[in-house]
């Protein structure tokens, strides 16, 4: 992950690199694999939907679900680096 | 199904073919650049896309003829495995999401145009340069063949592309004339030119779908009856194999399969060249992230496309080259001008990946065989003339593959590309976050990779074929049948990891690294980052 380099070397106070929120972005980006890749948990025909077997419509449907958690992993990340980025700005000035 | 040429299609299909090439030649105007004779230019149109180009021209690289016509191709051949494909685009997101920023960044600090460009500055290794360039070559070779099929799949249809009976000049005239027009523009205009025609294609693609999902449907009696019809068809045994022909939702023993050909493409399609080409002509990093939030609307037209497979079944639709499902699924529903529009699609669908892909191939050859190994001191305009012949020669190289080698598999030949883009894998994303892989560790990994990868496939037999019959085989140790290219993947990486510990116990010499840790995140506006054209020029309309 993109986590370990993007703190400056600079020997100033440096913020955790693991915190709470880029956990939450970990999860975002992991749980479409688990979901994807788990597929004895969606290879049946029933329940089906306006006629499409479930195995079809639940993969299209995580196409939104992955979707939802891609964006809320962008926002949350901008939201880190800006944060970080005021941070550093003051302690460097 | 050569009963006659469909004039009315074939009409509406030349007057789009020829809007698209005026477009081609057209496009080298647009957005130009002062320096038109450096590869950046030529080969990444300058390197100024922004949100919605990128978009478009990303899409063009994942939803291709090959989605148009392979997907539910393989759908209407066998059923739920097929499906692979919907998965595999979901995974993509979140691994471009972590990774291509980064790569971005690294690239405009430096002035990498390709992937080998990184790893020879990351690892300071002309060798494993070497092998991450005639690697991506390799697997774009067959990519691009596998749109020249689609085209003919359409042609066929159309009933130009003439039957077995006639000679083989005849025949693929049609494919040799796409062909030569594509070549042309591509030649004269670069990345420019996929970029404005991508806007045709993408416009082209969601009218048809939208048609197709909704009528055809209502035509047929409903998804429920559609779904009742291919059940029926998948459950009729094979003559071939002696199974069923296929199933609605995978067996147990097509678990593995579907899942490891989902991973294993996914962290494949941002290793090809043409790929990582859309990437590095956006403007900015945070154009990269912004979209993988808007990227998925083509996983979802893609699963809706391979729906069409189920519907080619209940219409009744009977061909023996499962290419050709598709095509007759539009021209047996629709009205003969909407066919011609649905055509289209898939011909220019087909046309701009092959043009960003050639671009990519001939990119890779310039910087990294070209300039590395043959003329160290070529200028720029030497650099992007060697591209845009190369870009010529890959596609000659893409028509003898689609001529020799038998159709009916065309979604296998860019399986076995897949095989070994994958294998690129570790240098380059290991590379973008660790320096801690030895260069000839990586190196001795991808050897490995590639080796096991050609001859499993090779010895892969399939009803028709005795080689290269599929990309599925057990996994040495668990035994349940899997990707190929996953399980090559995977000894690429332990064979990297002993060999790193293994040399680094030795000090065996490590390479220079010209790259340093902030070089990962800089963004467009940092000191030393180069973006070629200042945004506000970029945005004005010729």
């Amino acid at each position: 992950m993109s986590e370990a380099s993007d703190a400056p070397g600079a020997p100033e106070v440096k913020p955790p690199v693991v915190t709470p929120v880029r956990v939450v972005i970990a999860l975002c980006l992991i749980a479409p694999f688990v979901a994807m890749l788990w597929v004895s948990s969606y290879a049946k025909v029933d329940p089906a939907f306006i006629g499409i077997p479930f195995f079809y419509w639940y993969q299209m449907l995580w196409v939104f679900i992955s979707t939802a958690l891609t964006m809320i992993a962008y926002k949350l990340w901008n939201r880190d680096q800006r944060a970080r980025k005021s941070q550093n700005g003051g302690a460097s000035a | 199904m050569n009963d006659g040429v469909n004039g009315v299609a074939l009409a509406v299909f030349i007057f789009f073919f020829l809007a698209v090439t005026v477009m081609g030649f057209l496009a080298s105007r647009w957005r130009r650049a002062a320096n038109e004779n450096s590869l950046d230019e030529w080969g990444l149109g300058g390197r100024s896309f922004g949100t919605w180009v990128t978009w478009f021209l990303l899409g063009g690289d994942l939803y291709t003829a090959y989605t148009f016509v392979a997907v539910p191709a393989a759908i209407y051949a066998a059923g739920a495995a097929g499906f692979f494909a919907v998965p595999y685009t979901i995974l993509v997101y979140p691994l471009i999401f972590t990774f291509l920023p980064r790569l971005w960044s690294v690239s405009h600090k430096h002035g990498y145009v390709t992937t080998s460009d990184f790893v020879r500055g990351r690892f300071g290794s002309k060798g494993l340069s070497l092998a991450v360039a005639v690697t991506g070559i390799l697997a774009t070779m067959p990519y691009i063949a596998l749109q020249l099929v689609g085209i003919q799949a359409v042609l066929d249809v159309m009933g130009v592309g003439g039957g077995e009976d006639t000679n083989w000049f005849i025949k693929d005239l049609p494919l040799l004339i796409a062909f030569g027009v594509l070549a042309a523009y591509t030649y004269s205009s670069g990345l420019r030119a996929p970029a404005l025609i991508a806007f045709v294609k993408d416009t082209l693609i969601y009218i048809v779908i939208a048609v197709a999902i909704i009528y055809i449907p209502i035509k047929l009696g409903g998804f429920d009856e559609i779904f009742a019809k291919a059940s029926e068809a998948y459950s009729q045994t094979n003559p071939a194999t002696g199974a069923p022909r296929g199933a609605l939702a995978p067996g147990e023993a097509g678990q593995w399969t579907y899942a490891t050909l989902a991973l294993g493409s996914a962290l494949a399609l941002f290793m090809y060249p043409h790929s990582i080409t859309a990437t590095l002509s956006s403007r900015s990093r945070e154009v990269i992230r912004r979209n993988t939030t808007i990227l998925p609307l083509y996983s979802l037209m893609l699963g809706l496309l391979a729906l069409l497979g189920f519907m080619a079944i209940a219409a009744g639709v009977k061909v023996s080259n499962g290419q050709l499902a598709i095509p007759q699924l539009f021209e047996t529903m629709f009205p003969a001008w909407f066919a011609g529009v649905a055509f289209a699609a898939i011909g220019i669908g087909a046309l701009v990946p092959a043009a960003i892909m050639s671009i990519a191939a001939a990119n890779l050859f310039t910087r990294n065989i070209y300039k590395d190994f043959i003329k160290p001191d070529a200028t720029p305009a030497q650099e992007t003339k060697v591209s845009k012949l190369v870009s010529l020669l890959v596609k000659v190289g893409a028509l003898v593959f689609v001529l020799t080698m038998d159709k009916t598999v065309a979604i296998n030949f860019q399986l076995l590309g897949g095989i070994w883009i994958l294998q690129t894998f570790p240098a380059l994303v290991g590379g973008l976050f660790t320096r801690w892989f030895h260069r000839w560790a990586l190196l001795a990994g991808w050897a490995v990779g590639m080796l096991y990868g050609t001859i499993a496939a090779y010895g892969v037999a399939s009803p028709t074929q005795k080689h290269f019959g599929g990309s599925a085989k057990e996994i040495p140790g668990i035994g349940e049948i899997g990707y190929i290219g996953l399980t090559a993947f995977v000894l690429n990486v332990v064979v990297t990891v002993v060999l790193t510990f293994a040399l680094k116990a030795f000090n065996a010499p490590e390479g220079i690294d010209e790259t340093s840790p902030t070089d990962y995140t800089a963004d467009s506006g940092d000191k030393g980052v180069q973006v070629e054209l200042p945004p506000a020029t970029a945005g004005a309309g010729h």
